[in-house]
């Protein structure tokens, strides 16, 4: 141990620790300084950046012996008091901070640059920051904030009279705590008490295994205190996201069907745990030859991965419209292509993290999670308890994509704090989030297309295999949402699509943003391109023209009555031409540097597909006259906390700062499904507005006047004025109904969907968002580099409720989806961190315009759909296809990496 | 009980190193990634209290950089044109907080065959010197570094620092990295070259490739051809496909051996020629 002395924001702090142990650590585990976060402990993220004698560092490779003597600055110093620093305060005002996790790393990167220059230019800004990753914003609001440091009246926050809180662009509700370093993470606030918890996991793609005895290791390290196995789940052993799909096993009993299943967990003091290495395990392992990739699964005779599903096959989906034959017949233009995309991995900064109390008889989960109420009835299902005996309290969500919605700790962590009776916490590092936790789904695809000769689609056809791993995850939505997508969002009277996901030895594949609608975008966008330039129409105008339209059919045959997607192409025709004829005009005198511009487009149904996926929300009166929100549509840093602030705000009548907000935990909130499927702006938007409306209404009864009437907030009391009469309502003697309330709105809403058939039609969804993007390229032909020089977006929200997290959406979409094009693949195995993973920094995200059209969704609220994964679907073809313009390739796989894409151009040339 | 020492001199800390086996830690940019979800149980010598190591130094001859110069001093140092290759490659060592903690000396024992500064110290025909109780002595980088991940330094020796011989001719460097993104990128082929100028012609040349073999190469063929030609562009024409036969690129997450091959002689290309067009 050394005595370290460190100056901390200041204030001079004495440690006693290892010498070796990382500052990042020692700041909060031993000060309690948690507003440093850690994503990786490998100086790959930068989340944990600080001011080490005034010069930016990652605190995850500095050991605290080197600190001892010299001085720190973290995101707590750099507030005055509660009063933001103006860096703070630009990250807040412009919106720089979604969930928040890689913001303390930022604001760090970017407080080293602005004293050495306070008035930096854009480059430099980027070279600060290249080494801080951002998975939310596509960094775009970052830099404006940085560049406006000191004056953010460009920013134009607007604060809402009442009755237009909805579509203002209002401040971030909970932005201020994740620009302060005070919101707390997954991470962050388990009792220092807690034992830890670590799952030990499978080395092998497939094995059988045995257990031994674990009393000479429990002797062995006295800090183990106890080995959990599949013995310690009392409830059934397995874990899936649909009701009656429970396929996933918390810990294996005797095989596993992955590299990185749980196979035991092991609960002790954090440093007992972590010392003991896999050859003191006595587990004995029999490796298997694992089935992996598209080949093997679905070999004849291979071996099968679940018995219940021959030939490793989870599910075929299918749609079937009109009359594909004849649609095929009557095209004087087809094409056909072959296309493929791999593993992607969410990438979020923070990695899975939570801890477990048991409270009597019932059991408390605080955890990052998208989905709060299916945590609490899996967990309840795993352990054998009533869904009521669970209480799930959510954390601040550090990023999610699709990645939270199924169980990681929160089983393992229940489990052990209910057997011991102690707070237990688990923290997954990095190299554990990337190998354990599910993927997008890799795909192979072919898509046909045919168009007659004046541009009319006439007919697409369309089979696509989706490797959906080791477990069913999402696997059946991604089948069911392909084929519905697969067309993409034009009107095509004859369709046949099928899909099928299977089982490898892989890691599961689950939801990730967009659940295959971005592997079928890639497919039927390229088609799109093909078709246009044979028939010799321009790419926008061959899109236009076939823009599936208000009141036209579906492949599903259900008639839209909102698709904006021709507003999307009108409001980016000028920057197409104009880019268009930029990148000609370059290209006549560049043979090196070829420009392209592309545009992709995609259209997604908001909501679970085909099923009900209802939303509940209230709001209610204390008798001081205080009104709060309880939402549980959890806030993963799309902004739901201040979005459905508005809703509510507006259905009720009451000005937006009066509101208050009580979020996610399920003994306070109400179920509001997962905040996934594009689902809450439309779902929840609904809830909440519904549940302002029926508060306003309750009041209006009592005060005995009409809709006219308006209503004022105030100090224990209600006046509700109409005309030029008054009524004062005194709330002090109102009887309590909930949770201190006297009188509580509820609002509901389950989006009007209805079952597929067996030719796949119906309406299995309320309403659909709609895209197009267009990218502006740079090919460095002789390398096979991509540089994505601008983009510009423009997406039917329906509404937006504010556009601050709209644009927000979009960057961050757009930077999901660029990654996808150009240089994300997860190599199950290899790439299991984010050194060899390569996500999108600062300097690849290019300026981004943004479009919002409004084609309003009359169930939507206000008419607003959802945009969370819209933003993501359109990149990718928009990309391809400036890689078109520029050398000619049809990139059919994605990412297009540089070595893919050099082999592609001198295959062409040859 | 793990040790932690923290010497302030080079003799303490060879003596340490004579003593016991030790990991040797500077700016822990390699030792800590290493070690995720991994118990920190190494005995370890941390020689950043050695300040003597830190900084370059001008002599008649030669310059010297001190092992525990960081890259971001590498950058920050006012130092001749014939460097330019060195800071570019700075550069793009990680992001700024690796710039701001990462040695040059780490840099080059971790010996990977991605290691950004190797390349550029390659093509300074950079010698290595290093320390222990038996005494001092250098060696030529290139033949210091034996291949991924492994060197000829000993269990009991540590680095000093690097003479970097002045060239004969005024000289110029530059240094191409080529990766799949931005920052922060593990590079698929990156390129380091210096021209010395002899009145029109080139007079020396050193040019090094990186990830394409184990470890670091020079192009002598090419280096040799190079001298006497014309200091003009075009030049890069001379670059031939057999000059790369010394480089054996493998296949993995981020490119294929073709490609490498391909992209690299693109690259030796391109620094040639940018190289004659900048000293216009």
């Amino acid at each position: 141990m050394a005595d370290i002395q460190l100056t901390v924001n200041g204030e001079d702090v004495r440690v006693e620790t290892a010498p070796v142990k990382r500052l990042a650590h020692v700041l909060r585990e031993d000060l309690g300084l948690t507003g440093t976060k850690i994503g990786c402990d490998a100086g790959d993220c930068g989340a944990c950046t600080i001011l080490l004698d005034d010069k930016q560092i990652c605190s995850c490779l500095v050991p605290i012996a080197q600190a001892n003597g010299h001085s720190i600055v973290t995101v707590e110093g750099l507030a005055d008091g509660k009063k933001l620093s103006p860096l703070q305060e630009a990250f807040h005002r412009y919106g720089a901070a979604q969930c928040g996790i890689c913001t303390p790393g930022m604001l760090m990167a970017a407080s080293d640059l602005l004293a050495r220059k306070s008035k930096p230019t854009e480059q430099e800004v980027y070279d600060a920051l290249g080494g801080v990753l951002c998975r939310c914003t596509g960094y775009r609001k970052i830099v404006t904030a940085i560049m406006h440091v000191g004056d953010t009246s460009s920013a134009n926050i607007e604060v809402p009279e009442v009755g237009q809180a909805v579509g203002a662009r209002t401040i971030k509700f909970d932005g201020a705590e994740k620009v302060d370093g005070t919101a707390l993470y997954g991470a962050d606030q388990a009792p220092s008490d807690a034992l830890c918890l670590r799952a030990v996991r499978s080395p092998f793609w497939r094995a059988t295994f045995e257990l031994g005895d674990f009393e000479p290791l429990k002797a062995k390290h006295p800090g183990l205190v106890d080995v959990l196995t599949a013995n310690d789940i009392a409830g059934l052993n397995g874990f899936g996201v649909y009701p009656d799909v429970k396929d996933q096993p918390v810990l294996a009993e005797g095989f596993v069907r992955y590299r990185g299943e749980a196979v035991i967990a092991l609960v002790g003091d954090a440093k007992s745990i972590a010392e003991i290495t896999d050859d003191e395990l006595p587990i004995s392992w029999l490796e298997q030859e694992p089935v992996q990739g598209f080949g093997l699964p679905l070999a004849e005779d291979a071996p099968q991965l679940h018995n219940d599903k021959p030939g490793n096959i989870l599910a075929h989906g299918e749609v079937l419209k009109g009359d594909i034959q004849n649609g095929f017949d009557n095209s004087s233009v087809v094409f056909e292509e072959n296309f493929q995309t791999g593993f992607v991995e969410h990438g979020y900064i923070e990695p899975e993290a939570g801890w477990a109390q048991r409270v009597g008889d019932r059991i408390e989960i605080t955890v990052t999670t998208q989905s709060p109420y299916m945590d609490r009835d899996e967990v309840a299902s795993i352990m054998g308890l009533s869904p009521e005996d669970i209480r799930i309290v959510p954390t601040a969500c550090g990023g999610g994509f699709g990645g939270k919605l199924d169980l990681t700790v929160q089983p393992l962590v229940a489990i052990a704090a209910w057997k011991l009776n102690r707070p237990v916490r688990c923290t997954f590092n990095r190299l554990e989030t990337m190998a354990a936790t599910t993927k997008r789904h890799p795909s192979k695809t072919t898509a046909r297309y045919g168009c007659s000769n004046d541009g009319k689609l006439r007919a697409f056809e369309f089979e696509g295999d989706f490797n959906t791993g080791a477990y069913v995850s999402w696997g059946l939505t991604v089948k069911d949402r392909v084929p519905i997508h697969a067309t993409g969002p034009y009107y095509v009277p004859n369709v046949r699509a099928k899909s099928r996901a299977f089982f490898a030895n892989e890691t599961p594949a689950g939801a990730f943003r967009g659940f295959g609608v971005p592997q079928v975008a890639i497919a039927h966008d390229a088609l799109m391109d093909m078709m246009a330039e044979k028939v010799g129409i321009d790419p926008l105008e061959f899109r236009h023209i076939n823009a599936i339209r208000k009141g036209q059919e579906t492949a599903t045959g259900q008639k839209l009555e909102s698709a904006g997607l021709d507003l999307c192409l009108d409001a980016l025709r000028e920057d197409w031409q104009a880019w268009r004829d930029e990148a000609e005009s370059f290209n006549t005198n560049s043979t090196t540097i070829r420009r392209g511009v592309g545009v992709g487009c995609m259209w997604y149904g908001c909501g679970n597909t085909s099923i009900p996926n209802p939303s509940t929300m209230h709001i209610g009166i204390k008798p001081d006259g205080t009104v709060t929100l309880y939402s549980g549509a959890q806030d993963i840093g799309q902004g739901t906390n201040t979005t459905m602030r508005q809703a509510a705000a507006d259905g009720l009548g009451i000005k937006l700062e009066q509101l208050n907000l009580v979020a996610g935990d399920t003994d306070q909130t109400a179920d509001a499904g997962k905040s996934s499927a594009s689902r809450q702006a439309y779902v929840s938007g609904n809830a909440a507005k519904l549940a302002g409306e029926d508060l306003r209404g309750q009041i209006l009864r009592l005060a005995n006047v009409s809709e006219k009437a308006s209503i004022k907030f105030g100090d224990g009391q209600l006046i509700v004025r109409e005309d030029r009469t008054s009524r004062e309502i005194d709330l002090s003697n109102f009887p309590t109904v909930e949770n201190g309330d006297v009188l509580r709105g509820e609002g509901y809403f389950d989006p009007p969907t209805e079952p597929l058939d067996e030719r796949g039609q119906g309406k299995p969804y309320g309403t659909y968002g709609f895209a197009a993007q267009i990218a502006d390229i740079e090919v460095d032909v002789e390398l096979g580099t991509v540089k994505v020089v601008r983009m510009a977006a423009a997406h039917d929200v329906g509404k937006s409720l504010n556009p601050q997290q709209v644009e927000g959406q979009i960057h961050g979409g757009v930077a999901q989806g660029l990654g996808l094009a150009l240089m994300e693949e997860y190599i199950p195995g290899r790439t299991e961190n984010l050194h060899d993973y390569l996500m999108p920094t600062i300097g690849d995200i290019p300026e981004i315009n943004t479009y919002i059209i409004e084609d309003p969704e009359p169930t939507g609220p206000w008419g607003a759909k959802g945009i969370g994964e819209p933003a993501l679907c359109a990149t990718a073809p928009a990309i391809f296809g400036g890689i078109y313009q520029a050398t000619g390739v049809r990139v059919t796989q994605a990412p297009c990496t540089p070595d893919r894409l050099r082999a592609a151009i001198l295959a062409q040339s040859n | 009980m793990t040790l932690y020492l923290q010497p302030t001199s080079v003799d303490e800390a060879v003596q340490a190193l004579a003593e016991h086996s030790l990991f040797v830690l500077a700016g822990g940019t390699d030792y800590y990634p290493a070690r995720v979800g991994r118990p920190l149980d190494d005995d370890i010598l941390d020689i950043t209290g050695i300040t003597d190591l830190r900084g370059i130094n001008e002599f008649d001859d030669h310059f010297h950089i001190g092992a525990l110069t960081r890259w971001t001093d590498v950058i920050e140092a006012d130092l001749p044109a014939f460097f330019d290759g060195l800071k570019l490659a700075a550069r793009e060592v990680g992001g700024v907080q690796i710039q701001n903690a990462g040695t040059v000396a780490g840099n080059i024992c971790n010996a990977s065959p991605a290691a950004d500064g190797i390349p550029p110290l390659l093509s300074l025909d950079a010698a290595i010197v290093l320390s222990s109780t038996r005494g001092e002595h250098s060696m030529p980088l290139v033949k210091f570094i034996m291949g991924n991940r492994k060197t000829r330094c000993a269990s009991d020796e540590i680095v000093t620092g690097f003479r970097i011989p002045k060239p004969e001719h005024p000289a110029i460097s530059t240094f191409l990295k080529l990766g799949a993104r931005k920052y922060l990128v593990i590079s698929i082929v990156m390129v380091a070259a210096v021209l010395e100028r002899d009145g029109d012609k080139i007079g020396k040349a050193r040019i090094a490739v990186g990830s394409c073999s184990a470890a670091a190469r020079r192009l002598n063929m090419l280096e040799r051809s190079l001298v006497g030609q014309a200091f003009t562009s075009g030049i890069g024409e001379q670059v031939l496909e057999s000059h790369l036969n010394q480089l054996a690129p493998i296949r993995d997450v981020r490119g294929t051996a073709e490609y490498r091959m391909d992209a690299a002689q693109i690259l030796v290309r391109r620094a040639l020629e940018e190289l004659v067009a900048d000293d216009g």
